[in-house]
């Protein structure tokens, strides 16, 4: 018990850690210090530091009467508490919380998989249940729904939309907390809640309309602190017979608007799964001529850029398209979009990509070869959970000796648009590069479309190689850099989508239409259902009363 | 015929008890590992063309080619070796939680190893 929660001597807290014992039982409540070593982020900016975000104990319970039990003795002791799901969520902060001193809710042991419905497409889990325990259970029933899973699978499906996670299959799907379709919810106060049609004594079809009647209030519960949620029902992607993909390329710099607004077409009407942009230019980066001009500060120049494509019989932009259907309806939506490509764009080329009937083999999956070298990651296009984006962290080839140990995530919230993307290139390079930060953001970058109708672009870090060398020095300048870059993001019209604890009130401190009209409203429903200020005190920029003058 | 003496018998029951008890604790180590550890730490080529699993590719990277980066042919991992590296973490690998994997898993890992390793030595 080297830290104790804010305003609690080390008897009280004594007293209140054997209350939450007789809850849970022995051994689920873990104070020590080698205990709470794996609560860390191991991926903090600022590690061994002072005001690093450690737990003062961690309790874990197994049932939902238990969870309604720790909120109760937390508001007798007035403790704080931070629940995590699997507390997997590395770059935004793991199982760390917000406040120094909270007591950590481990929802792990809660790993109940309550419900997969392979008729009505949906699945109702607890908070420890991982995307590979989800997976498994679907697998080993042969049941023909898919998961849409963010990159690493040892996360939660809970934890995950809660914090507005991201996946890689068809639009909806991708975005978590789109395809959330009711919570149960333990509130501040102890009660039992469900929203949507579980609100109804018996309901039939909470999975199925998540709104019920009145206001839906479980969008407050992603990224907030109103709440533990102790169930979610997720809607899943019927599994489809096929999946095919192509590759488009543009020549020309300003080409890539007309690219991204036929791709917007595609996207919103549901022909397309994920698309992936890039640039064909990319191999130039390593003569050092391009690579002064698609680092020219204010932006490249695009005759300039277009003169070196030229000359190389490159293109400048390309994107990797995806289709799920049946073989033929798949046929058609390509087609369709290599119709819309070649009347929008002159010179566009388009390629086949390949045409496989789901379920893709292993073979199939780890298959690296094809028409075109492609960026596409084959396990998550497919629905399947892996760990294999940990390639991207610790040693390498290149780097076996001095690794990127860690990585922080910092993606701005862009619109669809190539305008959007030409500012975001040289607005974070420019940035970047007056902080003494290594950047790796050129003219060429390129942006994400995880959500369904917003591009995110990447200003995250790794916390090693040539920003960090994993010292805490090196990862303070990391931090001070990324709030920095936030300032300037917001002063552009970007706000990030997620962050770290580290980060939440710098973040939703650019959030400030009005005179922070927003986190004023969210601070006084936090008042109203959370009196005491027990509940993730500080999680998403929201602090309690009592606390409002800790925020960073 | 003659028969065991009574304490040779309670020996020979005790000493089969004794070989399930390691055999079950062995699968348990197995099931934790596959679960839990071979998703990097595991064989076979990693995500996208990566030659190994990020773990095991790790590994292979720091020993060179010296020691197997594959931990199932590692004969050299003690309990106590096992559990300070899930506890605590290690370069960008992350700690595990006594709620993910007990100690108890752990020693069951500790004893699958070695099992694993005896069966296939490099």
């Amino acid at each position: 018990m080297a830290i104790l929660p804010p305003g609690i001597d080390s008897a009280r807290f004594a007293t209140a850690l054997e209350a939450l014992e007789r809850v849970v039982g022995a051994g689920w409540v873990l104070s020590s210090d080698e205990d709470l070593k794996p609560y860390r982020d191991h991926y903090s900016p600022v590690p061994l530091a002072e005001d690093e975000l450690l737990p003062s104990a961690a309790v874990a319970p197994s049932a939902v009467d238990q969870v309604q039990a720790i909120v109760r003795i937390a508001n007798e002791y007035k403790l704080p508490l931070y629940p995590i799901s699997t507390g997997k969520n590395f770059a935004y902060g793991g199982p760390s919380p917000n406040l120094r001193g909270s007591v950590v809710v481990d929802l792990k042991r809660m790993d109940r998989i309550l419900e997969v419905n392979a008729d009505r497409n949906f699945a109702l889990v607890e908070p420890g249940v991982s995307y590979f325990d989800l997976y498994r259970h679907i697998q080993e029933r042969g049941l023909k729904v898919w998961i849409d899973c963010p990159d690493p699978g040892w996360g939660s499906p809970v934890g995950n939309t809660l914090d507005r996670g991201i996946g890689y299959t068809m639009g909806f799907y991708r975005d978590h907390a789109a395809a959330q379709y009711g919570v149960e919810v333990v509130l501040a106060n102890g009660e039992v809640m469900r929203t949507g049609m579980g609100a109804l004594p018996n309901g039939r079809a909470w999975q199925e309309y998540k709104y019920g009647f009145g206001p839906d209030p479980s969008g407050l519960f992603a990224q907030g602190n109103y709440g533990i949620v102790t169930k979610m029902g997720l809607r899943l992607m019927p599994q489809p017979a096929h999946w095919r993909t192509g590759l488009v390329t543009v020549p020309k710099r300003r080409d890539l608007a007309p690219l991204i607004n036929t791709v917007n077409y595609l996207n919103d009407l549901s022909m397309i799964g994920d698309p992936w942009y890039g640039s064909p230019l990319r191999p130039l980066l390593t003569d050092p001529s391009f690579r002064a001009a698609a680092t020219r500060r204010g932006g490249g120049d695009a005759d300039q850029l277009d003169r070196y494509a030229e000359a190389a019989g490159l293109h400048s932009w390309q994107v990797e398209l995806q289709f799920y259907g049946s073989e033929r309806t798949t046929l058609a939506n390509w087609e369709y979009a290599k119709e819309l490509m070649m009347e929008r764009i002159p010179g566009a080329r388009l390629f086949d990509g390949e045409s496989l009937k789901v379920p893709l083999s292993r073979e199939q999956i780890e298959q690296t070869t094809g028409p075109y070298a492609t960026s596409m990651r084959r396990n998550i296009t497919q629905g399947v959970p892996s760990l294999g984006i940990w390639k991207n962290l610790g040693r390498t080839e290149a780097l076996p000796d001095t690794w990127a140990q860690g990585h922080i995530g910092l993606f701005a919230v862009l619109p669809r648009s190539a305008d959007a993307v030409f500012e975001a290139q040289h607005v974070f390079a420019d940035t970047m590069g007056e902080l003494g930060l290594q950047s790796g953001i050129t003219a060429l970058s390129t942006p994400v479309m995880w959500y369904q109708f917003a591009f995110l672009f990447s200003a995250g870090f790794s916390t090693g190689g040539g920003n960090a060398s994993n010292t805490p020095e090196g990862r303070a300048k990391v931090r001070d850099g990324l709030n920095a870059l936030l300032v300037k993001a917001a002063e552009h019209g970007w706000g990030e989508y997620r962050a770290a604890p580290y980060f939440q009130d710098s973040v939703a401190a650019q959030y400030s239409f009005n005179d922070h009209a927003l986190r004023r409203f969210n601070e006084t429903i936090k008042d109203a259902v959370d009196p005491n200020g027990i509940l993730a005190p500080g999680r998403g920029g929201i602090w309690p009363s009592h606390l409002r003058r800790t925020r960073r | 015929m003659r028969l065991a003496r009574p304490s040779a018998l309670i020996a020979l029951v005790a000493g089969w008890a004794a070989l399930g008890q390691d055999a079950d604790q062995i699968d348990r180590g197995k099931k934790v590992f596959e679960h839990y550890c071979a998703p990097c730490h595991g064989a076979g080529r990693g995500d996208d063309g990566a030659p190994m699993l990020p773990g095991t590719h790790a590994l292979y990277l720091k020993y060179r080619g010296q020691i197997s980066g594959l931990l199932e042919e590692r004969a050299d991992l003690p309990v106590e070796l096992i559990k300070a590296v899930v506890r605590s973490g290690v370069a960008s690998m992350p700690p595990f939680r006594k709620t993910e994997v007990t100690d108890e898993d752990l020693e069951a890992v500790a004893a699958y190893l070695k099992s694993s390793a005896a069966r296939n030595p490099r």
